[in-house]
C-alpha cells in the first residue's frame, strides 16, 4: 500500500509538473461539466484503482475470474468450463451476489466491430451461467471490444490473453 | 524517500513535453510533378501578430497536400525581394527561380484586431489571380486566417475547395494497461492548437463530428458500462444521450443535424442499429438481424445508411434506406473483411477497413461500379475519415507499435504523418467545412 501510495503522489506530480511546462501548450477548456462520477485532472490521477468492486469469493476455481477465447470465436473452451460452472455454483447459491461479465477482443480489426465480438463472448458467458441456475437480475454484460487490453503487443501471445471474458462481483 | 525523490527528477525530465499528446505532420510522400510556389514571409504587424509565421503556416498547409512544393525559405530570403504586394513581384526573376506561382500578403493591425491580405500571381504569365478576400481576426486566430489563405490559394489554382481550415478529432491514451488514460482532443487539421475536451481513466472511443462541426458524439465508459454523450466543444458543456442497457456505441449524426444513428445491444447483446431523435429523444430500430450491426455512416443525403453487419458470416457493408423497411443491401464483396464505412462528401465512394492479404487497410471502393483500391500500406490501419473537400482520408495506424494518424489522397499518391510526441494516438475524424 504505501509504495502504492508514493506511486500516486508521483504520478500527482507529473501531472502537475506537466501543466507547469516551459514550453505551455495552448490553455485547454476547462474539462466537461461531469454528474456521472470521474472528474478530470490531478485529482483522477488513481481512479483506475476500483474500489467500488468486490474482491468476490475465494477457492481454486472461483478466483480464477478470466476466461480465454480462440480468434474469431464466443465458444467458452473445455478448459475453461469448470471456472464457469464453479461462478455458476456460487453464484445460484448466493442469489442477492451481482457479477458483471467483461467481454473483450484483440486489437484486430475495426474497434466498433470488436465491441461487438466482446460482447458476444460475455454474452456466452451469461447463457452458460443462466442454464447453470444463476437468475437474469444477477448478471450484467459490458463489451469493452479492443480498448482495454489486459497485454500491450501486437503479437499472438498478446492476442491470446486479449481474447476474454472477465467476471467481476459486484458489491 | 531518495527514491521518490530520485523518481521525481526523471518524472520533471519526462514531464517537459505538453501535458497531452501534440501532432508533428511530416509529408511523407507527394505527386511526381507538384507545382512549385514562393510564398514571401508577409508583412508583419508587429507586435500584435505575436510572431507567427503566416506564409510558413500557408506553405506548410500546400505542401501537406501532396501538390505543391514551396520554395525553401532560405532560398527566398536570399533573393533579397520581399515584396508583399502582387504589384511587387518581380514575375520573371521568380519565374527564372522556376516557380509557377508566388504568394504574398501583409498583416495590419485594426483596433485589437488583425487583418490579412493575400495576393497570388501567377509568374508563368504574369497574372494576378486574385483572392477576392481579406480576413479579420482576433491575434489568437490568426493561424485559422493562415489556413484560409491556404484554402484560398488552393481552390484558385486546383479548382477545389480547400480544407486546411477544419479541425480533427481523436482519442489520444497514455500509460500501459490495464492503468491507461484516454483523452479526446480537437485540433487544427495540420495537428496544432490541440485541446484536451475530455480526459478519463476508462475507454473512450468513436468520437464523430456534428454536420455544423460545434458538437461531438462519443462513446465513454467512465461509469464502467458504455454510454453516448454528446459535447460542445467550445463549451465543453455535454449531454449523455444513450445509456441503455448493454452496448450504447457508434455514433454518427444525420446529415441534418437532427438524429443520431447508434448501436444498441439490449442485456440480450443483439446488436442492431437505431436512429435516435436528439430533440424528442425517441428511438426507432433501423436493423434487425442476430449478427453484428453496427457502425453507421449516413449517405450525404441522408436518404440511406452504410453499416458493418457479420449477418453472412464475415463482416461487410451494407446499405439501407432510413425511411423505407427494406431488406439491407449487400455493397462490399472484396475479401473476407469490410468494416466500418464512410462515405465521401460526395456520396460516391466508401472508404471501408479491409482486410488486404492478412493486413488491415484502407479501401476506396468507387459505389458505382463496385471495383476497391487500396489506400493505405501499413498492417493495421484504421478509422478513415473523409476530408470535407473529399480529396484526402485521415486514418489511423501503427508504427513500431504505436497508434500514429496519417492523411493519404484519395488517389493514393500523397500521404503524410501525424505523429504524438508521447502516447498513441487513434480514431481521427475530419470535422466539417466551418463558416
Amino acid at each position: 500500500m504505501k509504495h502504492f501510495l508514493s506511486t500516486a503522489v508521483v504520478l500527482a506530480c507529473l501531472t502537475v509538473l506537466a501543466g507547469c511546462s516551459s514550453k505551455p501548450p495552448p490553455a485547454p477548456p476547462p474539462p466537461a461539466a461531469d454528474n456521472t462520477g470521474s472528474t478530470s485532472g490531478v485529482a483522477d490521477a488513481n481512479a483506475n484503482v476500483d474500489d467500488t468492486d468486490a474482491a468476490g469469493p475465494s477457492g481454486e476455481l472461483l478466483s480464477k475470474r478470466i476466461i480465454y477465447f480462440d480468434f474469431d470465436k464466443a465458444e467458452i473452451r473445455a478448459d475453461s468450463q469448470s471456472v464457469v460452472a464453479a461462478h455458476a455454483q456460487y453464484l445460484a447459491r448466493n442469489p442477492s451476489q451481482k457479477v458483471r461479465l467483461e467481454g473483450h477482443a484483440d486489437e484486430r480489426g475495426s474497434r466498433e466491430y470488436n465491441i461487438g465480438l466482446g460482447e458476444r463472448r460475455g454474452q456466452a458467458v451469461r447463457r452458460a451461467l443462466l442454464l447453470q441456475g444463476v437468475a437474469e437480475l444477477q448478471l450484467s454484460t459490458v463489451s469493452y471490444g479492443e480498448e482495454r487490453p489486459a497485454a500491450a503487443g501486437s503479437d499472438e501471445q498478446a492476442y491470446a490473453l486479449n481474447r476474454r471474458v472477465e467476471i467481476v462481483y459486484v458489491k | 524517500m531518495k527514491k521518490l525523490a530520485s523518481s521525481l527528477l526523471v518524472l520533471a525530465w519526462v514531464a517537459a513535453g505538453p501535458a497531452f499528446a501534440q501532432l508533428k505532420l511530416t509529408i511523407t510522400s507527394g505527386v511526381t510533378d507538384p507545382i512549385p510556389i514562393a510564398v514571401v514571409p508577409f508583412a508583419r504587424a508587429v507586435p500584435a501578430d505575436g510572431g507567427v509565421d503566416v506564409a510558413g503556416i500557408v506553405q506548410r498547409d500546400l505542401e501537406s497536400s501532396g501538390r505543391f512544393k514551396g520554395m525553401a525559405r532560405t532560398d527566398i530570403t536570399a533573393l533579397g525581394l520581399a515584396p508583399t504586394r502582387a504589384a511587387d513581384v518581380e514575375v520573371a526573376a521568380w519565374k527564372q527561380l522556376r516557380n509557377d506561382y508566388v504568394v504574398v500578403g501583409r498583416l495590419t493591425s485594426v483596433g485589437t484586431n488583425l487583418t490579412v491580405e493575400a495576393d497570388l500571381v501567377n509568374v508563368l504569365n504574369g497574372q494576378v489571380l486574385p483572392l477576392n478576400k481579406k480576413w479579420t481576426v482576433t491575434p489568437a486566430n490568426l493561424r485559422n486566417a493562415a489556413h484560409r489563405v491556404a484554402d484560398a490559394v488552393y481552390e484558385r489554382i486546383i479548382g477545389q475547395r480547400g480544407a486546411f481550415a477544419t479541425r480533427i478529432a481523436y482519442v489520444s491514451v497514455d500509460g500501459q494497461p490495464p492503468r491507461q488514460r484516454y483523452q479526446l482532443i480537437v485540433a487544427d487539421a495540420d495537428g496544432e492548437n490541440p485541446h484536451v475536451i475530455l480526459e478519463r481513466d476508462r475507454p473512450l472511443m468513436s468520437p464523430a463530428w456534428s454536420p455544423d462541426g460545434s458538437m461531438l458524439a462519443y462513446v465513454s465508459f467512465e461509469t464502467k458500462t458504455s454510454a453516448v454523450y454528446v459535447q460542445n466543444v467550445a463549451t465543453t458543456q455535454r449531454s449523455r444521450v444513450s445509456a441503455r442497457a448493454g452496448i450504447n456505441g457508434a455514433p454518427t449524426w444525420s446529415p441534418d443535424g437532427k438524429k443520431l444513428a447508434l448501436t444498441l445491444g439490449g442485456s440480450g447483446g443483439n446488436l442492431d442499429i437505431y436512429l435516435l431523435d436528439l430533440a424528442t429523444q425517441q428511438l426507432s430500430r433501423l436493423t434487425d438481424d442476430p449478427g453484428i450491426d453496427t457502425e453507421a455512416s449516413f449517405s450525404p443525403d441522408g436518404a440511406s445508411i452504410y453499416f458493418t453487419s457479420d449477418r453472412s458470416g464475415s463482416p461487410q457493408v451494407y446499405r439501407v434506406p432510413v425511411a423505407a423497411r427494406e431488406r439491407p443491401k449487400r455493397i462490399t464483396f472484396t475479401g473476407s473483411y469490410n468494416a466500418r464505412p464512410r462515405v465521401s462528401p460526395d456520396g460516391k465512394q466508401l472508404a471501408v477497413l479491409t482486410l488486404d492479404g492478412g493486413s488491415y487497410r484502407i479501401g476506396l471502393q468507387d459505389l458505382a461500379n463496385g471495383t476497391m483500391s487500396v489506400l493505405s500500406k501499413g498492417s493495421q490501419d484504421e478509422s478513415p475519415s473523409f476530408a470535407p473537400n473529399g480529396a484526402m482520408v485521415i486514418l489511423a495506424g501503427r508504427e513500431r507499435g504505436r497508434g500514429v494518424l496519417q492523411t493519404v489522397s484519395i488517389d493514393g499518391q500523397t500521404s503524410a504523418r501525424l505523429n504524438a510526441d508521447a502516447g498513441e494516438v487513434r480514431e481521427p475524424v475530419w470535422g466539417p467545412f466551418l463558416p
